[in-house]
């Protein structure tokens, strides 16, 4: 290893952490199932933050203790959870009102891959027999007032994840704002991506060749 | 008098047809109306199409349904899962048709059929392959699908208290789709853990109004059931 390489990528928890730390007081946020539900750890204290899952809850809390779950009581990833006190239960139509209305401040998604003007693909890699499924992936990442994507930059083959344009089936054009990747944070816009930040020993020009796409 | 009580689950669903459309409540373990599943298997209709949030789980539920070869088409938004095999199967054997709608689509498609709405314009799928074929309006500068409504001929949904005319409310998450499956089918059927007598239902905190419902059956809590408590009560 040269010392043009002396960097570490955030790990799994860093990078809850960076995006957490992006999460505004008094933001309603929605986390998508998988790496997304581990930013609701990283909150800093002193931001009140009100979680939506979309099957129905405002206000909702963590995991409740072993043995005290309630069935009735899960999230969108159909996981036990508790209900903080203010919470609110309601139906799917109005949960996705919320959502499609502009009432959601921010969504964090996991992502397959991310255009540089912000097309999302993250429901499908249209495998050949695959079952489909897509739940409210597009619903959330159309209709949130930001959604921002947490994903790894590089597929485990070194290929980024930030391309032209995606190759696997579309969830949304155009509605990506922000990409937190393991390596760094980069901005969507529709001239292209704007770099936010990058792990320190990573130099721009590496990070640029990583993507392959322009950095402003 | 009004009393739409019924005594069993079979009698609460009564006649169903060949081909019927139904709209079956339920999210994950929260909410999935497995005791009218089972009865409708029971009275057996045959080339259904249901709509529901999921395909089933394991064995029981719309799993059930499924295996017992009663269902000619499915519409949902989320169809996999660890154990949806018995789905699976009949999707890969070409013995099930698929239409997959995004999550909240399938909520507002179902509520509009409710509430009178011909169609309406939605931004979520724009430029996706779920969106394909159909038409599209940009309106102040932001691109719409239309939508067409999703109606029942029958719904079957999973409540918490009921009375003698319908009046329903749900229990925590429990609550996802029962509301608007209520109101879009031509015959509503909730199951409740408890019947309360007339006016004792706080008017406040009626969830569903009578009006949307036909009939209410009381089913036992089972321990630790999908959608169930963790005691029997």
């Amino acid at each position: 290893m040269s010392t043009t390489m002396s960097y570490r990528r955030r790990s799994k928890d860093e990078l809850a952490a960076r995006v957490a730390q992006d999460i505004f007081d008094g933001a309603v946020v929605n986390l998508g199932i998988g790496q997304p539900t581990r930013v609701a750890n990283h909150l800093p204290p002193g931001r009140e933050v009100i979680l939506h899952s979309e099957n129905g809850i405002l206000g909702m809390g963590p995991a409740p203790a072993e043995g005290q779950e309630d069935y009735d009581l899960i999230n969108a990833g159909k996981q036990p959870v508790t209900l903080l006190a203010g919470g609110a239960y309601f139906h799917h139509a109005d949960s996705f009102a919320m959502m499609r209305g502009g009432h959601i401040d921010i969504c964090v998604l996991g992502a397959f891959q991310v255009s540089a003007t912000g097309d999302l693909a993250n429901w499908s890699t249209g495998e050949e027999g695959a079952i489909p499924a897509v739940g409210g992936a597009m619903d959330l990442a159309t209709g949130a007032r930001q959604t921002w994507v947490m994903m790894d930059l590089l597929t485990k083959q070194g290929a980024s994840k930030l391309v032209e344009r995606c190759t696997y089936p579309l969830t949304g054009l155009a509605c990506v704002k922000r990409v937190y990747t393991d390596l760094a944070t980069f901005e969507c816009t529709p001239q292209g991506l704007v770099l936010i930040d990058v792990v320190e020993g990573l130099a721009r020009e590496a990070l640029q060749a990583m993507v392959g796409l322009p950095l402003r | 008098m009004i009393d739409k009580i019924a005594q069993t689950t079979v009698d609460a669903i009564g006649q169903v047809a060949d081909g019927a459309t139904v709209l079956l409540g339920g999210f994950g373990t929260a909410g999935m109306p497995d005791e009218l599943l089972a009865a409708l298997i029971e009275i057996g209709p045959r080339e259904l199409t249901i709509v529901s949030n999921n395909a089933g789980n394991g064995q029981v539920g719309i799993a059930a349904l499924l295996k017992a070869g009663l269902v000619r088409k499915i519409i949902c938004s989320f169809p996999r899962s660890a154990d949806s095999y018995v789905f699976d199967g009949l999707y890969r054997a070409g013995k099930i048709e698929l239409e997959l709608v995004p999550q909240g689509n399938l909520a507002e498609r179902i509520r509009a059929a409710g509430a009178g709405i011909g169609a309406f314009f939605c931004p979520t799928g724009f430029g996706t392959e779920l969106a394909g074929g159909r038409e599209t309006r940009v309106i102040d500068g932001k691109p719409y699908v239309l939508e067409y409504p999703i109606h029942g001929d029958l719904a079957l949904i999973k409540a918490e208290r009921g009375d003698r005319w319908g009046n329903l409310t749900y229990r925590k998450a429990a609550r996802n789709f029962g509301p608007v499956m209520a109101m879009a089918a031509k015959r509503t059927v909730a199951s409740v853990h408890e019947i309360a007598g007339l006016g004792s239902l706080d008017p406040e905190a009626i969830v569903t109004p009578g009006i949307f419902v036909s009939r209410i059956v009381k089913i036992e809590r089972t321990a630790t059931q999908a959608g169930g408590f963790r005691e029997a009560a």
